[in-house]
């Protein structure tokens, strides 16, 4: 994972509720065998209405993005994560998101900030105009009108954030633990080895 | 006494493998289930690092999603190649990846293939009392045997072949307590479309939710599954049910599942998962059976549930006003004008399947209802998509495949077909489909396409009249 600590520039004001896995990535781009390139398939349900955010010239390229409750709902796909991440997102900031996409988001160095809707109220007025500033170190949200917002963050998942640590190289640090796990696991309960179908 | 524990305490705790001081846990993973869609950059990145999987015998791959649905073999028998040309690469990259990394594969034209959610179960695969996780979120329908089953992302993926754990925080506990008897015309579907309209679609975030009362207790094995498979459609990160005698039945036999004296073992384990008295949940929510009508979806998400005597909602009814905003959106994509009946509104689309709703009492129930009788002439496609050729074969022993053929559905080879819009099977643009999926997202059906979440039954009244129907008409 590549190391996150600071995030600014324009947001897109989307402000949505339940913005969807399929709202942010439709099923059709699924079928790549790769991470990157989904940045064109990005909200495209959203991109089709006239007028929308993504294709005003006003926010091309912000790095942050503002939405209603539960961003994110729905299907498991990474590709949600990977889309935003391709088309430039490194921030999202809502209310609430789904437990999956919140992960997934982090595993790809994507912030997932929750906020309370006033607060998003106030930066979805502060982003037609002017930047926004994340910092992950003071875990704050900041604009040049004074507002400063304080978020929470996992400790663990911020540590991972800021060094930008592979957890998979992590975990296997544990391998001996894990391995004593399934030992145990054996004597306990050897049912549980499935017979081969 | 030691301190009384939930169900989901009592997995979580038995599969603590290291715990930090944070309180983020390195949890063991009992099965792995791996498709084509959520795959392949997890084994590339395997690949790339070096790393192999760590227990191909905990895991098992099977294709669903891309796989046409239409004939897999030849008069010749030889497998007959996928048209798109990126599904059929992604699928060739499983059938590659598998065997490379040890993996057991099912593979497109063996009778065992199906939806990983269906396959899961009918193998014996998933079991109580385990952790089971899959690239995908419907992964939450195995809770139904009284496994902590939850999708997860292609990092994720990456990271149970790599070391089969994952470094999680607990949840929360709810319990949604379901007490009374359904009423006619109720099914599972119901039940759980009922329970996703009154906790909302974030309703469950942060929970696992244990699904409890005499309602639960009294459904099948096929319809907690479907319960705990839309788990995910009110935010939370597992369902539950205790697994019972009921369970038990369901997995006795199957060809994955303990024999023997292993047998006799697994399920005096199983016997002590169930929650102790006294045990307290995060959140309760009870629920009237009697409250439960047969229900449908009027918007595009799922918690926008309506009994089907209900009319479509005036969008400043809610109190909500990001509410008010998402329902005009809804009512605009699927052309819905407030106050019409549900009973009204004309489909030209059926589509019965899914991981929801795939299972042998699921084609039963739709069969019943057809059984003599045609689909309507504005009905243009109908389909019924069995969740695995097990079940395709066993529908067939029974003759519903002629009930089905009969009344005007294709009958088709199994896959995740049209809930998903990624394979051939799509709603046209701009038209309608009950469906007994479980979402009803923009697009999600095919770019434009409008769907209404249904029970079989429902799904099968609606293609008999060509519109929105309430089953109770039609029942005999």
């Amino acid at each position: 994972m590549k190391a996150i600590s600071r995030v600014e520039g324009r947001a897109y004001p989307v402000g949505l509720k339940n913005i969807d896995t399929d709202v942010i990535i439709p099923a059709v781009w699924l079928k790549t065998i790769s991470r990157v390139g989904l940045g064109k398939g990005a909200f495209e349900s959203l991109r089709a209405v006239p007028g929308n955010v993504f294709d005003d010239p006003e926010y091309a390229g912000a790095p942050i993005l503002i939405a209603g409750d539960n961003f994110g709902c729905g299907s498991s796909r990474e590709h949600a994560a990977w889309a935003m991440a391709d088309m430039g997102i490194s921030a999202v900031i809502a209310p609430s998101f789904s437990d999956i996409f919140s992960g997934n988001a982090f595993k790809n160095g994507l912030l997932a900030i929750v906020l309370p809707q006033a607060a998003i109220d106030r930066l979805m007025e502060v982003a037609r105009t002017d930047d926004i500033h994340i910092d992950l170190e003071t875990q704050t949200v900041t604009t040049p009108f004074q507002d400063r917002f304080e978020f929470e963050i996992d400790p663990f998942r911020k540590h991972c954030l800021i060094n930008g640590v592979d957890e998979i190289g992590l975990t296997l640090k544990s391998s001996d633990a894990i391995s004593a796990y399934e030992a145990k696991l054996s004597a306990d309960r050897p049912w549980l080895a499935p017979n081969q179908v | 006494m030691s301190t009384p524990q939930t169900l989901y305490e009592k997995i979580w705790n038995a599969h603590v493998v290291e715990q930090r001081d944070d309180g983020t846990c390195l949890i063991f993973i009992d099965r792995h289930l791996v498709h084509e869609v959520t795959s392949p950059q997890a084994f590339e990145g395997l690949r790339a690092a070096g790393r192999r999987v760590r227990r191909p015998d905990l895991t098992l791959a099977v294709p669903d999603h891309n796989l046409p649905t239409t004939a897999r073999l030849d008069q010749n028998g030889q497998p007959i190649p996928i048209a798109d040309p990126e599904s059929a690469q992604q699928l060739e990259a499983l059938e590659r990846n598998a065997p490379e990394f040890g993996i057991d594969y099912i593979n497109a034209s063996d009778a065992k293939q199906g939806i990983v959610h269906v396959v899961g179960p009918e193998q014996g695969f998933s079991l109580p009392g385990t952790t089971i996780v899959c690239g995908d979120s419907h992964t939450a329908c195995h809770g139904g045997l009284g496994a902590l089953a939850f999708g997860i992302g292609t990092s994720e993926v990456e990271h149970v072949l790599a070391t089969q754990t994952l470094q999680l925080t607990r949840s929360k506990s709810m319990e949604v307590r379901v007490e009374g008897e359904l009423l006619p015309g109720v099914s599972a579907k119901d039940v759980v479309l009922h329970i996703t309209g009154v906790l909302g679609a974030a309703g469950g975030s942060g929970h696992v939710i244990e699904y409890t009362g005499s309602v639960i207790r009294a459904l099948s094995v096929e319809g907690r599954l479907t319960i705990s498979n839309m788990a995910i459609e009110h935010g939370a990160r597992a369902g539950l049910v205790a697994p019972d005698d009921t369970t038990f039945a369901y997995i006795k036999g199957r060809p994955m599942a303990p024999a023997g004296a292993d047998w006799d073992a697994a399920v005096a384990y199983w016997r002590t998962l169930a929650t102790d008295a006294g045990a307290t949940y995060d959140k309760v929510v009870s629920i009237d059976a009697a409250d439960i009508a047969p229900s449908v979806t009027w918007g595009t998400s799922p918690e926008d549930v309506l009994p089907i005597t209900g009319i479509v909602p005036e969008p400043s009814a809610f109190a909500d006003p990001s509410k008010q905003e998402a329902a005009r959106k809804s009512l605009d994509y699927m052309g819905l004008t407030p106050g019409t009946r549900m009973t009204d509104i004309e489909v030209q689309n059926i589509f019965i399947g899914s991981c929801t709703n795939s299972r042998i009492e699921d084609l039963r129930a739709a069969a019943e209802i057809l059984k003599g009788r045609k689909k309507a002439a504005n009905v243009k496609w109908a389909i019924v998509v069995p969740g695995s050729g097990l079940v395709k074969q066993q529908a067939e022993d029974e003759g519903l495949d002629r009930i089905f053929t009969g009344a005007g559905f294709e009958w088709r080879e199994p896959g995740c077909s049209a809930c998903l819009g990624m394979n051939p099977d799509k709603v046209p643009a701009g038209e309608r489909c009950a469906s007994t999926s479980n979402r009803n997202f923009v697009g999600r059906q095919g770019p434009g396409a409008r769907t209404h979440l249904v029970s079989p039954a429902m799904a099968a009244a609606a293609a008999v009249t060509g519109r929105l129907t309430d089953v109770r008409e039609l029942a005999s």
